[in-house]
């Protein structure tokens, strides 16, 4: 009686140092390291990573390790003087195409890398930085459309050559007043034109239309308006040079902005206050006409020399996707009718010239000199495309000759000037790195303490039955770190709680089932069948129990957010590798030291 | 070694202890609704927006030159209190409405050290009255989901009686837990509701460990009455509810202890709904199954579900 089955017998073992494999690259520890992305937003590749070293070696520092991860590359160093001497040479070689961000990488042997295993990841709170809640301001993106959508109808109409006409906007509806009764028909069907989705009223009395926008379209430009915003923060924070940061939406209208080990949020304050725009110019191939300037490309792109007047700007652009035409990557762009009248009269004048666009931000940007920190605006200037003009087009047209990638960041920017829906700070929290230091300090110490004492009492209580809870309830702890490395999910404060929590929680198993064999044995029961049924008769109060309180975790995983996710991600995961330990891993053990012989008494 | 003789014989749930249980489970959620209703919670600034400062000076803090600086500088209703050690300071401000993050942290910075030392800006959260109004939503909805999947899980497992009573324990011990809080004038912020909801999870792990000797002593002692039945039950569950509750504790005094200040009210929190739990699972969860009736026959088909403990060992 009480022996395993072989399969069982293997499996404790193989999960067991599976788990301890995993939880292995958290016990190495961390050094200061560099990390470096491109500026364009591609991935670091193997020769920049190789081009990097060797300027680090030229300059007399030997990093421990270099290596890419996610896109960019990560530089170990032995040293934070050598971090910092690697960190201002590189700086100074790479301005303007590889961002370098200050870090610590654990020092992992490359065997343990090369399985793709990592350590935990700490949440902001327990290593320091900023976070950033924003909320898009989705009535001016509503608003901008609805402008679109007016001059466009005004445009149409005129050019239709219906009577007097009178185009207004209310709230979130357009109204068309007509001069005659008879144009209202005719009007509806321009109207209807210019978009076949939109809910068209016709209002007999009073001789005018009201239009509306979908559901279904308000919804697409909010998600519109709200991918964009992301995606140019994104690429402002990479400018930052953060290591790990973080740019994701959240909900309808949130954008989420986390930068670790930053310690002043201004630098996000300026980042998120800067405005960037777009011009469509002539390229001034002479070189000569008066108040032409050459303006730097962007990564790859050539640098020109522009003329001063502008086509047309980024507030005039009402879409912009990428596509393909004729089978090849394509930008398609729609001006509103102002910009549209001016591409046409451009177009047809410059046939086969080369036409630019220019990208423009502004941002405000703190320079700290001799101790005095001061503003300054910033303008940044750069040409991102420049195609021949084909074609003689008006308010649609399309950009050719770009590569799948370079269409759609070219789509992005052009959108993302073009929507100007601002963004508000809802919350910020700066963590210190003392602090981050004192909670992991406190929060490891707690476990620590807790775990002994739970340690201590189950063996004076339940002897080598308590002992053998104990090797369970080290392996509990062994498997959640394994598992939180595994997932990434970041360690929170509320999270090193939850696995204190769980430390507690997790004996209760084991409680019920020696409670039940000392029953059994009291009740006379023989040793061996004691201890099989007391495995049995707990088994359903335990599943019953911990399943209720995996609902509550779920239910606080669902809806908590940040720190609570933290802790809700650590208690589940915390009741069900206990379940494991304290059901399957100790009676593996049980069965392999009491089963099958003749036992007269149970050390309980 | 036990803590307990091999068997007690506690009368739990005789009618006079029954109603004294109950009326004293009624008394504390009165005081503690009545608390709520007339001085209410501490919230946090996760709730009520505003601004909070841990600030670490080099030297001991001073907290009324604090003040008068904050005050001279335009911030008359700050809250300056000591924060764990005496060099350390939290300074809470109402929301700052009109003023711009990035002015309002050069003005606090430079007020907290025109006494002249430098100080380490430990934590500084600007935080939106609407996130609060958006938290206090979610974090009720979340009790109010997590309460309801429990009393359907309880009923698919059990019967409605004894969801009845899971469910009666549960609300008590939120109840009473948040009272504590409200009488006690302690600080409420997000890790509070956090540990609310794993007060729910552990009180009714051990409301269903109850419950389930319940239903298998139904089974097994016929012809004495579900009052006794009820009773063995809870005396053969006695040791373990104090073991694990003890254990619970440990770790939990252990957090509070060094857990450090911002993790304080989470440890409070489990530590009252622990208490709070653990009585309430012998009190208040059987004695409202059992003032609802329940009796064996309520279970003559238990709903066990074989496959569950077949794949097990």
């Amino acid at each position: 009686m009480n022996k395993y089955p072989a399969w069982l017998n293997m499996l404790v073992p193989f999960v067991l140092l599976t788990g301890m494999l995993m939880a292995l690259p958290n016990i190495y520890g961390t050094a200061p390291a560099l990390q470096l992305a491109d500026k364009d937003g591609n991935d670091i590749t193997e020769i920049m990573l190789e081009n990097f070293v060797r300027t680090v070696e030229n300059d007399g520092v030997t990093p421990n390790e270099a290596y890419l991860k996610d896109g960019r590359a990560v530089i170990r160093f032995e040293t934070v003087e050598d971090q910092h001497r690697a960190g201002d040479r590189l700086r100074d070689r790479y301005e303007g195409e590889a961002s370098v961000a200050l870090t610590l990488a654990p020092k992992l042997p490359a065997w343990l890398r090369g399985l793709g295993l990592n350590p935990m990841s700490l949440g902001l709170d327990l290593r320091g930085g900023v976070y950033v809640l924003l909320e898009v301001d989705m009535d001016t993106a509503i608003d901008n459309r609805l402008k679109s959508y007016e001059q466009d109808f005004d445009d149409r109409l005129r050019r239709a050559d219906i009577g007097r006409h009178q185009v207004d906007r209310n709230g979130r509806a357009i109204t068309v007043r007509l001069k005659n009764a008879d144009d209202l028909e005719e009007a509806s069907r321009i109207v209807r034109a210019a978009d076949p989705d939109i809910i068209i009223i016709e209002n007999a009395v009073g001789n005018s239309l009201t239009v509306r926008m979908t559901e279904t379209q308000i919804k697409a430009r909010q998600d519109f308006a709200i991918e964009q915003n992301v995606t140019t923060l994104r690429n402002r924070v990479d400018e930052l040079g953060v290591a790990e940061p973080l740019v994701q939406r959240q909900g309808a209208d949130r954008i989420v902005v986390q930068l670790p080990g930053v310690q002043d949020p201004n630098a996000l304050t300026e980042i998120l206050t800067a405005t960037a725009t777009l011009e469509f110019r002539l390229v001034d191939t002479t070189g000569e006409l008066p108040g032409s300037r050459r303006y730097p490309g962007r990564g790859d792109e050539e640098s020109a020399v522009l003329k001063l007047e502008v086509i047309a700007s980024g507030d005039q652009i009402t879409d912009a996707e990428a596509g393909f035409s004729e089978g090849s990557p394509a930008v398609f762009i729609k001006l509103d009718a102002a910009g549209g009248a001016k591409m046409l009269t451009t177009t047809q004048n410059n046939l086969n010239k080369p036409m630019s666009t220019l990208f423009i931000e502004t941002r405000r940007e703190s320079v700290t000199r001799g101790g005095v920190t001061e503003q300054r605006v910033v303008k940044t200037e750069e040409i991102i495309n420049t195609a021949s003009i084909r074609g003689v087009f008006k308010n649609s047209f399309q950009i050719t000759g770009l590569t799948p990638k370079d269409a759609r960041d070219l789509a992005l920017l052009l959108r993302a000037g073009a929507l100007a829906a601002p963004v508000y700070q809802i919350d910020e929290r700066t963590i210190g790195p003392n602090l981050g230091h004192d909670n992991i300090d406190r929060g490891f110490r707690a476990v620590q303490i807790g775990f002994l004492a739970v340690i201590v009492f189950m063996a004076v209580y339940y002897r080598w039955f308590g002992m053998i809870a104990n090797i369970a309830l080290l392996s509990n702890l062994v498997l959640i770190v394994a598992l939180l490395s595994l997932l990434q999910a970041s360690l929170t404060l509320p999270g090193i709680a939850g696995i204190v929590l769980t430390v507690g929680m997790a004996v209760d198993a084991n409680v019920l089932i020696f409670e039940r064999i000392r029953e059994e044995l009291r009740a006379g029961v023989k040793p061996q069948a004691a201890i099989n049924s007391g495995y049995e008769k707990a088994l359903s109060s335990i599943v019953d129990a911990n399943i209720t309180t995996l609902i509550a975790a779920v239910v606080l995983f669902a809806f908590g957010t940040g720190a609570i996710k933290g802790f809700a991600i650590t208690l589940s995961l915390g009741i069900i590798t206990s379940l494991f330990t304290s059901i399957v891993g100790t009676r593996a053990i049980v069965n392999f030291a009491f089963g099958g012989r003749k036992l007269t008494t149970v050390p309980i | 070694m036990q803590l307990l003789k091999n068997k007690t014989n506690f009368n739990f749930l005789g009618a006079g202890r029954r109603r004294i249980a109950i009326s004293f489970a009624v008394i504390l959620v009165v005081i503690s609704l009545a608390s709520l209703a007339t001085r209410g919670l501490e919230f946090g600034i996760d709730f009520t927006g505003g601004v909070l400062l841990e600030v670490g000076y080099p030297v001991a803090a001073d907290l009324d030159s604090i003040r008068s600086n904050l005050a001279g500088a335009g911030f008359e209703d700050a809250q300056v209190q000591q924060f764990g050690a005496e060099t350390d300071v939290l300074v809470r401000l109402p929301p700052q409405l009109k003023v711009d993050a990035h002015e309002l942290r050069r003005r606090l910075q430079e007020t907290l050290e025109a006494s002249g030392e430098s100080v380490d800006l430990r934590r500084v959260e600007l935080v939106s009255p609407q996130v609060g109004e958006e938290l206090t939503e979610q974090g009720a909805t979340a009790m109010i989901i997590a309460i309801l999947m429990i009393f359907a899980y309880v009923m698919f497992r059990f019967q409605w009686k004894f969801s009845a009573g899971a469910v009666a324990a549960l609300v008590h011990d939120v109840i009473v837990t948040v009272g504590v809080f409200s009488v006690f004038a302690l600080p409420f912020d997000l890790t509070v509701v956090a540990a609310m909801l794993a007060v729910i999870g552990y009180s009714l792990n051990d409301t269903v460990v109850a419950f389930d000797r319940i239903r298998e002593n139904f089974i097994k002692l016929r012809g004495i009455s579900a009052e006794e039945s009820m009773n063995i039950s809870i005396n053969e569950m006695l040791a373990r509810t104090v073991i694990t509750g003890v254990t619970t504790l440990f770790v939990l005094v252990a957090l509070l202890m060094l857990g450090g200040e911002s993790i304080g009210p989470f440890s409070i929190a489990l530590i009252v709904g622990i208490i709070v739990g653990t009585y309430s699972s012998i009190y208040t969860a059987s004695a409202t199954a059992l003032q609802l009736g329940v009796n064996a026959q309520d279970l003559l088909e238990p709903v066990r579900d074989p496959e569950l403990v077949d794949d097990l060992p």
